[in-house]
Order: structure tokens, then sequence, then C-alpha cells
């Protein structure tokens, strides 16, 4: 399962991030790396992108890069 | 002895606050050389000899941002003599993802623990002596906006400077990474200094494409890279970034106390309404409303209109006069005072004060939070063309006037989104475009309603082509654009912060871009204002315009427009007028028709007009107006926010060939439809939409790598 997919109010466990260059190092720069746990918000008003918290704090993702991130 | 302090920390750190609280206004605002990345200096209150350099917010030194290139260039290269990094205190862990980084660069480092008494308030703790000891650096507890602890911050970044002594970095990543880590180090060329050698060996070893430049001799490390990646089953720059975070969660265990809390924070809880699926969309389109309806349609307007109509119309500029007049001064010389340089002064200063309103709200939107959500909000339909969700202020604006809503697109930081809003802003028509739109409804087509909306309409298909074309072309591709974007917590912002960010944007509008609006408004008076009459080369009254140099520039250049259907000197003249302001466009006719003054929208001159060219030329004429390139104040708002000549003529071509060739494309085939001809010029604008359509749909793809010419510095050893 991708971080896309995960529903809104849920906690989910970062296992691996695919994918590679700037979108991903961004991604794994912001805090997203592998186990840590991430709490998936809100999506935007028009459905994209999605927010979510991760190490106590707010992050905002397009959902085309959060499948990049696999999560359990 | 001078000192040369750098500050660095992430976005939304309050690394500005800070910044101005250690400098006061004692600063120096500037551009990083040939990038749009604004470069602040400043000198440490009451110690001259100490710079202080406020590096690019930023959260990583990856190569993937420009931001982040620029800090980086200038840590490695110009070695400031410590640095003080600023860490937001209630986002800890990620904060000090950057400090592990700035750690290697073998600068002595002073850690700023700032909003402590947010901390405080929410019931963390954190012990920042453990977390100095852990990280091998100096820590202080902070709270910029307060003021307490920058002193002592301060005083300790001296003085480390003075010592000269960087502590190595105690971090340790897992042991076989480390001793991975150690082997690339051993292999690196001998001008590398000591402390730098941590931070070379890791970029090598994450494969970072910028780090080259700065090395004398690049060693071959794949075979390290491999035993890295066959270990960990991952690429090598996940794998350290891994460590860093593993690293960091291990100390903030044993630094960090966190109150365990259940209830949500007031952040959290306006957040919860603010960006509601249901209720965010109105309550943006409220917030645009006021935006709006204050700084254009009735504070902003109401300033402006007093600047330009009373300050300047009936005040200085016949004061002017009269007193020129009253000391027999020449003719020529109190034109060129009156109507040149203090009209053209006039001209610059009549959209400060609107400017200033917007500013405000912007800055204010910016430090309170919402301009992020706003990004977040209107994302989504954006960036299908190029653009920022943040593009849509600058857009809205532009429609009242273009100006400010060029010097709007500062709030944007991605530097490709930036460019693109910049260049496309002023596609929406502006106030000072309808009454050319009124003119040309009025005088060929019975008033329909259909031309002004068809009007907005061409603005926004011009904004929405543009971004997808643009994206595509070689000047754009180079630039990677995620949107992994953090959403700070809302938090109310001080005054002084407010209306120091305020004032900043609008002398950087009256230094940068007044130059240019001045200058040219003063070419276009003399070229105007001066002209042949019976072989005499004299200064004209406004009647005798068709006299003028400008009439003969309009001669010579009206064929160039005979296939867009207008071929006529006096359309030609009328558009160039434009630039000064683009209502002049209908003054300018008034003029040429033999009407002193006219009505806003030209009524005096329509059967004049309508006589003189068809209606499917006309309708060209005006969409040739609306797209090209914009007024004077407009294009130096351009240069101002483009910071860059070449961008700024690539900027002002693009979107008078845009204007050119649409306007083309119209009137021959409008010509073919209405009227059946058919000829050379029909079999182009053909021509010419198939090239569009190409590079409307042609393949596109990201880039994977940050395309930047900088002066890139060897390393000092």
């Amino acid at each position: 399962m991708t971080l896309k997919e995960v529903a809104c109010g849920r906690t989910v466990k970062v296992k691996k991030l695919t994918g590679e260059g700037p979108v991903k190092r961004r991604i794994m720069d912001m805090g997203i790396t592998k186990g840590i746990d991430v709490f998936v918000r809100k999506v935007a008003p028009l459905g994209d992108p999605i927010e979510v918290t991760v190490r106590g704090y707010e992050l905002s993702i397009r959902k085309a890069d959060a499948e990049m991130v696999e999560v359990e | 002895m001078a000192v040369r302090i750098a500050l660095a920390g992430n976005p939304n750190s309050g690394k500005t606050t800070l910044f101005n609280a250690l400098t006061g206004s004692n600063q120096f605002v500037g551009n990083w050389p040939g990038v749009t990345v604004e470069k602040k200096e400043g000198k440490l209150k009451g110690q001259k000899d100490v710079t202080i350099m406020d590096l690019p917010g930023i959260y990583s030194l990856s190569p993937y941002t420009l931001e982040e290139v620029v800090a980086r260039n200038y840590l490695l290269a110009e070695k400031p003599d410590a640095i003080i990094n600023i860490i937001d205190g209630t986002n800890i862990e990620r904060n000090l993802y950057l400090t592990t980084q700035i750690m290697e660069l073998g600068i002595p480092v002073v850690m700023a623990v700032n909003m402590m008494d947010l901390v405080e308030k929410s019931g963390d703790k954190i012990h920042i002596e453990k977390l100095a000891e852990k990280l091998g650096c100096e820590a202080v507890e902070i709270s910029a906006l307060k003021g307490t602890g920058i002193k002592k911050a301060a005083e300790l970044a001296v003085e480390a400077a003075k010592n000269k002594k960087s502590t190595a970095p105690v971090h340790e990543f897992a042991a076989e990474v480390e001793a991975v880590i150690h082997e690339a180090e051993e292999m690196l060329p001998e001008d590398i200094p000591e402390e730098q050698k941590r931070f070379f060996a890791i970029k090598l070893l994450e494969k970072d494409d910028k780090i080259s430049g700065q090395m004398s001799s690049v060693p071959d490390v794949s075979a390290c890279i491999q035993t890295l990646e066959d270990a960990f089953d991952d690429d090598t720059e996940s794998i350290i970034t891994n460590e860093r975070y593993v690293y960091i969660s291990k100390i903030i265990g044993d630094c960090v106390k966190k109150e365990k809390k259940q209830k949500l924070s007031a952040s959290d809880k306006i957040d919860r309404i603010v960006t509601n699926r249901f209720l965010a969309l109105p309550i943006f389109a409220l917030v645009m409303f006021i935006v709006y309806y204050v700084s254009v349609t009735t504070i902003g307007d109401l300033l402006t209109g007093w600047t330009n109509d009373t300050l300047f119309g009936t005040w200085i500029v016949p004061g002017v006069t009269k007193a020129l007049e009253a000391i027999h001064c020449a003719d020529w010389l109190t034109g060129l005072i009156a109507d040149g340089i203090v009209a053209g002064v006039g001209a610059v200063l009549g959209f400060v004060p609107q400017m200033l309103v917007l500013f405000l709200f912007l800055a204010f939107l910016e430090s309170c939070g919402y301009m992020a959500r706003v990004a977040f909000i209107m994302d989504r339909i954006f960036r299908k063309f190029g653009l920022s969700g943040k593009s849509f202020i600058p857009m809205l604006i532009g429609s009242g006037c273009g100006v400010p809503g060029i010097m709007a697109s500062r709030t944007i930081e991605n530097d490709r989104d930036r460019k693109m809003t910049i260049m496309t802003t002023t596609f929406i028509p502006c106030g000072a475009k309808l009454p050319i739109i009124a003119l040309i409804a009025g005088a060929f087509f019975h008033n329909a309603g259909w031309v002004s909306w068809s009007a907005y309409f061409i603005g926004i298909a011009a904004i929405i082509c543009s971004g997808i074309i643009l994206k595509k072309t070689k000047m754009f591709a180079g630039e990677p654009a995620p949107f992994v974007m953090e959403l700070p917590a809302y938090h109310w912002p001080t005054i002084g912060n407010v209306l120091r960010s305020m004032w900043e944007r609008g002398w950087s509008f009256i230094k940068k871009a007044g130059t240019i609006i001045l200058l040219s408004a003063i070419v276009l008076w003399f070229l105007q204002g001066f002209g042949w009459v019976d072989g005499r080369f004299m200064m004209l009254e406004a009647e005798q315009l068709d006299s003028s140099i400008l009439a003969k520039i309009g001669n010579v250049i009206a064929p160039v427009f005979a296939p867009l259907g207008f071929g006529d000197w006096k359309m030609a003249v009328a558009a160039v007028t434009g630039l000064i302001a683009k209502e002049n466009v209908v003054t300018t006719f008034g003029i040429l028709f033999g009407f002193g003054e006219v009505a806003e929208d030209g009524m005096e001159i329509w059967p004049q007009l309508a006589a003189t060219i068809a209606p499917i030329a006309a309708y060209a004429y005006l969409v040739f107006n609306l797209l090209c390139a914009p007024c004077f104040a407009a294009m130096g708002a351009i240069k101002r926010e483009m910071n860059n000549t070449k961008w700024f003529w690539f900027a002002i071509g693009y979107e008078c060939i845009l204007a050119y060739v649409v306007a083309l494309c119209i009137y021959q085939i409008g010509s073919l439809i209405i009227y059946g001809t058919f000829g050379v010029g029909t079999v182009v604008a053909f021509l010419l939409v198939l090239v569009f359509l190409y590079l409307l749909l042609r393949p596109y793809k990201e880039s994977s790598t940050l395309n930047v010419k900088m002066k890139t510095v060897r390393a000092r050893s």
C-alpha cells in the first residue's frame, strides 16, 4: 500500500520509499523516512494534495508524490 | 577584527525575526549573484565589525533547490567565521536534520533554539546542555519574538568566530556507514581541509551532482557506494538521510521531554476550520475578497487616485510649471521638468500607496501562516499549467493593476513558479485596459457584452497555454519543483515584522522599478512632444502629435502590423503610447482624430475609427493590446522581480510575440470565415496554429537535476 491510498484519520508506518531524484530526496529531507509514523490528517478541498503529520509537524504532499511512499 | 557570521535555518523557524533583532535597521538587501534569491546582510547591533549574513531558509543542503545550492556554496566557498543555526524548538526533530549537515562543514556553530516561550507553554522540556553536548556545539535558548537570549547567542557566535575552533561533528551513524565514510574521506584530494572532509565524503557518496565543481579532483567512490547499497539494499542518498534521522530520534529521546497531549492546539483548531473540506473555499474566497476590496477597489484606489490626480495632477505638476514659468525658464526645459521628470516620478509614486496596502496584507498572510494554506488549497488547479497555488493572488490583483500583481509574486518561493507567474500575470486585463475594451466594443460591436467577456477569456487562456508551453521550454524545464511543503503552525505576527516587510518591498519597487519607469517616461515624452513642423524641428503642442517623432516611428513600424489588419500608423502610435499607461491608447486616438479631449471610452471618435478598419481587425488590435508588453510601470516591476536582464527581455519578448501571433491568427482566420479572403497570411496563420498546438501538446518530463549556472568557487583551504 502507498501513502496515497491511506484514508484520512489513520496512522501508518513508512516501509520504504520508491523512485529517485529530487522529489524522493525532498520527501526524506522533510522527515518521511523508513520506520516513521505518518498520520494522514486531511485532503485538500479540491481532492489533492493531502496533509499529513510527521515528526510533530504538518506537511502537505501531492498524491502523485505520496505514491512513492510505501506504508504498512 | 572583522567577523562574518552566517545565519542558517529552516523556513518558518523565525530566522527573519532573529535577523531583524540582531541587526536592527542596519541592513542591506540585495540578490545572490545571477539568481533571484534574496540576499540580506547586516551589521550586528553595537558591533560594527561583525557582519551577519542571512542565508535563504532551507531544510537541507541537497543539490536540488536553488536556495540550498546558494546556501551551501556560500558556506563552502566563503567560509564564514561562525554559523548561528536557528532552530524551531516546537519542531525540533526536523530542524535538527539541517543541523547535522551544517555541523559537517567545519565551521564553528552556535545553535539558537527559538520559540522557547511556546515550548514552555506547551509543557515540553528541552535540555539544552544535553543537546549541545550530543551535537558538539554551543546552544542557547532564545525567543526571537520576545528578544530573550538573542544577545547571548550573538556573543557566543562572535566568541566562537574569534576562537576559530570548530568542533568536529560528534554525531555518528551506524558502524558500517561510518566505515565507508571514513574510506571515502581517505580518497579525497589533499587540498580539502581536514574539518570539511566528512562533508565532501558524504556528498560524494550521495552522488551529489553539484559537489564536483567545488573540488580540485574528484575521486572515484563507486566501490564505496556499491558496498553501502549492497549492505542496506537502498540507495546511498536514502541511507544517509535515514542515518541522520535515526541519530536525531536517538538524542531527542534524551534531550526533549514531550508532554503527552491529547487535546488540539489552538493552531490545530484554526486549521480544522480554515482548511476544512467544505469551508476552505468559501473562507478563501472571503479572504481574497477582502484583500482585493481593500487594496484594489477602495483604499488602494482612493490613495492612488489621490496621488495621481490631486497630489501630482493639481498640485505638484502645475505648481512646478508655474514656478518655472515665473523664472522664465525655456519652454522645453519647463516641459522636460514638469511633464517629463516630475510626471514620471508621479507615475512611479502613484503606485506606491496601493502597493503598500497590498504588501501589508501579504506580509500579514505570510507571517500568520495562511499563505502556505493558499498554496495547499489552490495547488490542484494551478500546478497543471506550471504555476503555484500562490499564483492566484498575483493574478487576482493583476485584474486591478498589473504592477502590484507582479510585485505580489514575491510570496512564491519556487523560482520556476515565480518567474512563470511574473510572465503571465499581465495577460489578465487590468483596470487601465478597460477603456481600450470599451473603445473597441463601442466603435465596432455596438457595445456587445461578449467583447469584454472574451477579453478576460483570452487573458485566462493565454495564462493557461503559456504555462503549459513555457513549462516545456528549455528556459523552464531545468528546475525540478517538488511540492512537499510545510504547513507552519498559525501564529499572530508582530506589527514590527509586518511593517518592515511591507516597507522593504515597497522601497525595492521605488528604487529598482522606479528608475526604468522614469527613464522610459522621459524618452516617450520626448518622442511625443518633439517633431518637425514645416521642416523645422521644434517642441509641439499636444494637438500636433501627428508631426512628432513618434508619428514618424509609427509610420515606419506600421507595415509590421499590416498582416494583423491594422497597418494604419495611427494604430501603431496609439499602441506605443499605451506603453506609458494603457488608457493612453484611447487618449492618443482622440488627439490623432482631431479631438482634443475624449471621454474615457472615446465615444467621440467611434464613427471615425469604425471607418478606418474592419471590425475583425479592430478585435485583433484589441487582443494585441491586451497581450503585448504591459505599460512601463509593469515592465519596471517585471525587471525588479526577475532581477536579471536576460529573463526580463525573455518575458517582454514572449509577451509581444504571443500578442502578435494571436492577433495575426484572429485577423487572418477571422477574415477567411467572415469575408472568405484567402492568401499567404491565412496559410501562415494556420501554420502558426499548428506550431502552437505542437508546443502545447508535446510530451514533457520533469528535470531531475537543478540546472543553474552559478559562479562556483573552489573551497578555500
